[in-house]
């Protein structure tokens, strides 16, 4: 169970080989957390995630494949990741960047960006947030991304498919209002990891770290939507009222 | 889950972790034991009893299970004014008992800081009041029981006559069964009014000094000011009463035993974060202490002023804002650790709005009964202050290391490892509940948490 200074015991994790995935993970193990289970796609991958999760302090850690695109298989997934009891906080942390000129190109690699990051992700979070319904609690978090917020013309297949979750999500949170459960959506900007290596870091980047502290402080907090860093809101929230003309000419 | 219901989503005195359970409402006692024994209903969520819902954290709510509200057991069944016992149903709130009570002479045996708690509140918590160090706490006053229990039944529980089980669930969080009515001994008082001495101390030395000459009254407790550093650190107030007799009040008769308390204001529905915070509890403390005369004796106060003083604002646990309040209430058996903690917290400039400290006597034999004899400090914490985590856990560890322990119907927070540390006899309370309720019909949120 969270406690009353929003610290929870168990995780559930959906994409749980991912850079940030691993070091929400640690941060919370350095807490409460206990009971983790981390639900990925490469074997040999979340072995190592096991091995870190319990390095951080899990005492029970459990692995379960997960099939983003495989969207029959995800019933089976969820209903495993809450087989062995609650789990008090669920972090959806899967997702592809995509070669934006290569998708421009290809428009198949263009759906898969579109599959795995809004149609799984609608999938599985919907699923989950009925298990958490019946065991009458439980945080969803969500890893949604400012490129959402606008989509610019060098990554509009990515950006357009976190917009969706992100708005998926918000919509899934005021659903759930009075349930008990509650989705907290995080919007980092650039994040230096493996997903984002070669590319050349953008101004205001983070860390996974920095994602990890700002989702633990969420759960603590009433804040349901989140910048990583927080000056972003303001940055991405002037870029949002910037004329199109305009901001198609913008470099970024 | 039953599709007629609804679930409520429900959570403690502190407003902290509220989860969603299906809460019954204007429950009857015949009722209780089928809902028991029916493992159709709610099978892996369980059920758990709520009265009023006193507990700050989180032992009387049950995520995504049932809740039983108990409140209309609201019955007072017998009283025998010659032996001053009194038989009543769980649902009835201490507060009821004390109306009723007090005109005929007799008093509640142990009054907690609120009078708003149920009587199966009062024995699941165990509690303690002013005259802990005197008169042990609510359990010793109990001489029986009715426990509807997991497979259905409704136990007769006295400690004659089944000492484990009556043991395990008074202090036992609602964890062994459903308690539907119980027996309690009552104390002869002349009148409703206290007698109360009232004496300033200017740092800890001089408040342990005045607590421990205040322990030939009945009744003593300290507040104190956990903001003031250094030389002044442990500052505070030492208050102990006694109740008056006729001839101490100025009209005597039965109308000094009159007893209608009121709350006088409420407190606003919606109150900003924030409101109470560093600066402004700084205030509060500042003033309170600088209001109090050095000392001051054998003043009349009515027992709600004595005793109960935040039950004269109505849902006073909302100045603390949407966020809520954690209340840290450990109980050490020596003054240094006592020290260490306050240390810590002075330190630290945790803000706790209501500070309290009082000397705990012997224990029952409860094995999840929370007193034991040493000080007992109880802090409220707005819970946004910055830092709380980690001072608390700190806080655990000087509780720990020292033999003391946290108390359950306070604690919201605390790590499944820490109760085992500090609850030496909780595997002998996990093998009555093994018995009692093997398939864990009864559980709560606390229960999850602490792995109880």
């Amino acid at each position: 169970m969270m406690n009353a200074l929003g610290e929870p015991q168990s995780l559930g994790v959906l994409g749980g080989t991912s850079q940030i995935a691993l070091a929400v993970t640690a941060k919370l193990c350095d807490g409460r957390t206990r009971t983790v289970v981390l639900a990925g796609r490469d074997p040999s991958a979340l072995e190592a995630a096991q091995t870190s999760a319990r390095e951080a302090g899990a005492t029970h850690v459990r692995t379960l494949g997960l099939d983003a695109l495989d969207t029959d298989s995800h019933q089976a997934t969820v209903d495993a990741m809450f087989a062995e009891g609650d789990l008090d906080v669920a972090l959806l942390a899967f997702g592809v960047l995509g070669d934006q000129l290569a998708a421009e190109a290809d428009p198949d690699l263009a759906v898969n960006v579109a599959q795995v990051n809004y149609v799984a992700a609608v999938s599985l979070g919907l699923r989950v947030a009925t298990a958490m319904r019946r065991q009458g609690h439980g945080t969803l978090v969500v890893l949604s991304s400012v490129a959402g917020e606008r989509a610019r013309r060098s990554n509009f297949v990515y950006g357009s498919s976190k917009a969706g979750l992100d708005a998926f999500a918000q919509g899934l949170g005021d659903s759930l209002r009075g349930t008990g459960v509650r989705v907290i959506i995080i919007r980092p900007g650039f994040v230096r990891t493996r997903m984002t290596t070669g590319l050349p870091d953008a101004p205001m980047s983070v860390n996974a770290a920095d994602v990890a502290a700002a989702v633990e402080k969420a759960l603590v907090g009433s804040k349901d939507i989140v910048w990583v860093p927080a000056g972003l809101r303001v940055v991405m929230s002037g870029l949002r009222h910037l004329p199109r003309p305009v901001f198609r000419r913008l470099k970024i | 889950m039953p599709a007629e219901l609804d679930p409520d989503l429900i959570g403690g005195w502190g407003r902290t972790a509220l989860t969603a359970g299906y809460v019954r409402r204007g429950v009857r006692a015949e009722q209780v034991p089928e809902i028991l024994s029916d493992s159709s209903l709610f099978p892996d969520r369980g059920v758990v009893a709520r009265g009023l819902g006193r507990s700050y954290g989180d032992p009387a709510q049950n995520a995504g299970g049932l809740v039983l509200d108990m409140t209309a057991l609201d019955k007072v069944i017998s009283f025998d004014g010659q032996t001053g016992t009194v038989h009543t149903e769980a649902g009835v709130s201490l507060d009821t008992l004390a109306r009723v009570l007090l005109p005929t002479g007799w008093f509640l045996p142990v009054t907690p800081g609120t009078r708003q708690v149920t009587v199966g509140g009062a024995i699941a918590a165990d509690v303690h009041g002013k005259n802990h160090h005197r008169d042990g706490s609510f359990g010793r006053y109990v001489t029986r029981f009715g426990l509807a229990t997991a497979d259905g039944t409704v136990r007769e529980v006295s400690p004659e006559t089944e000492p484990a089980l009556f043991w395990a669930t008074t202090g036992g969080m609602g964890l062994t069964g459903v308690m539907l009515d119980a027996t309690i001994r009552l104390i002869p008082v002349q009148t409703s009014s206290m007698l109360v001495d009232t004496v300033r101390a200017a740092d800890l030395d001089q408040l342990l000094v005045a607590l421990e000459q205040a322990d030939h009254h009945r009744y003593s407790v300290a507040w104190l000011d956990c903001l003031a550093r250094g030389r002044h650190m442990g500052r505070g107030v030492v208050t102990s009463g006694e109740h008056a007799t006729h001839d101490q009040v100025p009209v005597a008769g039965p109308t000094s035993r009159s007893f209608a308390p009121r709350a006088f204001v409420g407190a606003p529905s919606w109150v900003p974060t924030g409101l109470l915070n560093r600066a402004s509890i700084a205030a509060f403390n500042q003033a309170w202490y600088r209001k109090t005369p050095r000392s001051r004796n054998d003043e009349l106060q009515g027992i709600g002023a004595f005793f109960h003083p935040l039950d004269g604002v109505r849902s006073w646990n909302r100045l603390y804002g949407p966020r809520g309040l954690l209340q840290y209430q450990c109980v050490v058996p020596d003054e240094g650790s006592l020290r260490a903690v306050l240390d810590r917290i002075s330190t630290a400039q945790a803000p706790s709005f209501l500070t309290v400290l009082k000397r705990l006597g012997p224990g029952t034999p409860g094995p999840l009964s929370f007193p034991r004899p040493g000080w007992t400090l109880t802090l409220d914490f707005p819970v946004e202050t910055p830092g709380l985590s980690g001072l608390l856990d700190g806080l655990d560890r000087i509780v720990a290391g020292s033999g003391g322990a946290l108390y359950l119907a306070k604690d919201s927070r605390m790590a499944p490892d820490l109760l085992a540390a500090t609850y030496p006899r909780l595997a002998e309370w996990s093998e009555l509940r093994d018995r009692v309720d093997p398939h864990r019909r009864l559980r709560s949120d606390q229960s999850r948490r602490l792995s109880l």
